[in-house]
């Protein structure tokens, strides 16, 4: 099972087994809701700004390790930035995730750097970041 | 019986391997693998005989006629249709449906009347009778399911009706393996008065089929999943009620005479064959179901029970797995789930290993949904797999587990 150790990582695994930041938030000033009607995956994002920074953010709904691990580490990453630097981030990610662009070394991020080799998987690591995206634009 | 191994050498995909392991089909429920003489049929077509059908007068396309309508003889002989009028090729158990839902049910359903379907349809036999049911104000009844996956026919005897105006369920279920009591439910139709649909998608590939036995109105079913090509299908319809309803689709070959203001129909079967056909693929559903009659659907119905039985007991050894459906009396598919893996990772680890299974909603959200799941995963088998290749699934079932619990420690 060689693909799993490249795929299934302890990284991915860490994030999808002890998720960061899951859970809900009330009266959120971003709350998007997205699901992938493939596989029945779904993940409610939830933000709180402070001014034009995000200062909290959280996830709930299910799906695969991929979608949960990909969600907890996008919160990581969103948690403190400002909307720009926010949609900054996302498509960021989503160039990494066609090839577009090299995923950042020392991150966490990197370990989702298989999943390109399993396009039916991609969609699976995007879900969450989409739906952030979806938010920032009609939470403006 | 027949022999599984001589059978193998038919199917030439079968020899494939996956990276380094050997393929492990189990994905039968989506679309069956074809036998080579399946495929020389399709090129023999092409090759030798290709034309279109029923119209210039040239040898090219009196072969190409002659194949097709013998293909139609051949499929109206496995279903036991009395005869060909109402044997009307489509391009699946899909466009089959929404034929009679669009056609019958656009002419024939009215406010108050009511269709009464299962909790256990395929999106194809419930989302078409959705737009019928928007389009006349018609209403949708569902029968639910008990425990074990079979359905509740108490309630089925309740819900049937003065109202009902169309029953339309499926045979066989493609999540849980049941094989659903039709002929009875055939009985409550007309006893009511009204017509029955069978989706036939997951029967007629593994079980004898005889419409006359099944008593039903009309009978839907899919080439792919029976050895056939993609892009051919099958409706059966009582010759009468076809010829009473409107046409489905409008264009050549439909028509008897065509003025610019209007135009009368064809003779059955061809009022409802619109175009050009699939015509390669329906003579290649021919040579699939010679393939299967002259194996014996008896026997492929013997080997797929007892491989379906084999599955579940084996399956359920492994500790925490959940399986749905009843433990007897099943086609050859079991659908699952393990605690703490997600169908699809699942799956996915299941191919590296050669494993090929489907995980997900199997296009049924409502019975979905009322197991209390998101998805499962499903092996489903066919005529050609093997007890090896169900340990094979079992072994990597088990490396899975071990695998996601190494990280939960």
């Amino acid at each position: 099972m060689s693909m799993m150790r490249e795929l299934y990582t302890q990284v991915i695994m860490d994030h999808y087994q002890r998720p960061r930041n899951r859970g809900e938030l009330e009266g959120a000033d971003l709350q998007e809701h997205l699901l992938n009607p493939l596989c029945g995956d779904e993940v409610t994002v939830y933000a709180v700004f402070d001014g034009d920074r995000v200062s909290d953010v959280k996830f709930s709904g299910h799906g695969c390790s991929i979608s949960q691990a990909s969600t907890s580490m996008m919160t990581e990453r969103l948690s403190g930035k400002s909307r720009k630097e926010a949609e900054a981030e996302i498509e960021g990610f989503k160039a990494m995730m066609v090839g577009e662009r090299e995923f950042p070394e020392t991150d966490d991020l990197a370990a989702l750097k298989g999943v390109i080799q399993y396009p039916s998987r991609i969609k699976c690591a995007t879900l969450a970041w989409t739906a952030f995206q979806k938010g920032l634009l009609e939470s403006k | 019986m027949y022999d599984v191994e001589e059978i193998r050498k038919d199917f030439p995909i079968l020899e494939r391997r996956i990276g380094e392991k050997k393929l492990v089909y189990l994905d039968n429920a989506a679309t069956s693998q074809k036998p080579r003489r399946v495929i020389e049929t399709l090129t023999a077509y092409y090759v030798e005989h290709n034309a279109n059908i029923h119209r210039a007068v040239h040898r090219l396309a009196e072969e190409a006629t002659t194949a097709y309508e013998e293909a139609r003889e051949k499929v109206a002989v496995f279903l036991g249709a009395p005869e060909t009028t109402g044997l009307i090729f489509t391009r699946g158990t899909t466009e089959s449906i929404n034929l009679v839902a669009h056609a019958w049910g656009r002419k024939h359903l009215r406010e108050g009347d009511e269709v009464v379907l299962t909790e256990t349809e395929h999106h194809s036999n419930l989302v078409p009778w959705q737009l019928a049911a928007r389009d006349t104000g018609a209403r949708l009844r569902f029968i639910s399911i008990l425990e074990d996956g079979t359905l509740d026919m108490e309630e089925a005897e309740r819900l049937i009706g003065p109202r009902t105006k169309m029953v339309a369920c499926i045979h066989a279920s493609n999540v849980l393996g049941t094989i659903n009591l039709v002929e009875r439910l055939a009985e409550l139709t007309h006893e009511a008065g009204a017509l029955m649909l069978v989706d036939g998608a997951q029967s007629a590939p593994h079980l004898p089929v005889d419409v006359k036995k099944l008593g039903c109105d009309f009978f839907a079913c899919s080439g792919h999943k029976m050895l056939g090509p993609t892009g051919v299908g099958v409706l059966w319809g009582r010759p009468e009620l076809l010829e009473e309803m409107d046409p489905f689709l409008g264009g050549g070959e439909m028509i008897r005479e065509v003025h610019l203001d209007h135009s009368t129909w064809n003779d059955l079967p061809y009022k409802f064959e619109a175009g050009t056909m699939n015509i390669a693929q329906a003579v290649g559903l021919g040579a699939a179901v010679d393939y299967l009659s002259e194996l014996g659907m008896e026997d492929v119905r013997e080997h797929e029970r007892r491989l379906g039985e084999y599955a579940y007991r084996r399956l359920s050894e492994i500790g925490g797995i959940v399986l749905y459906g009843p433990k007897e009396d099943r086609t050859g598919l079991v659908s699952f789930s393990l605690p703490d893996v997600h169908p699809h990772d699942l799956s996915q680890l299941l191919d590296e290993e050669g494993v090929a299974i489907r995980s997900g909603h199997h296009c049924c959200q409502p019975l979905i949904r009322r197991l209390g799941v998101v998805a499962t995963a499903r092996a489903s088998f066919y005529l050609y797999n093997t007890e090896e290749e169900v340990d094979a699934l079992v072994e990597a079932l088990v490396r899975v587990r071990e695998f996601f619990g190494a990280f939960a420690r």
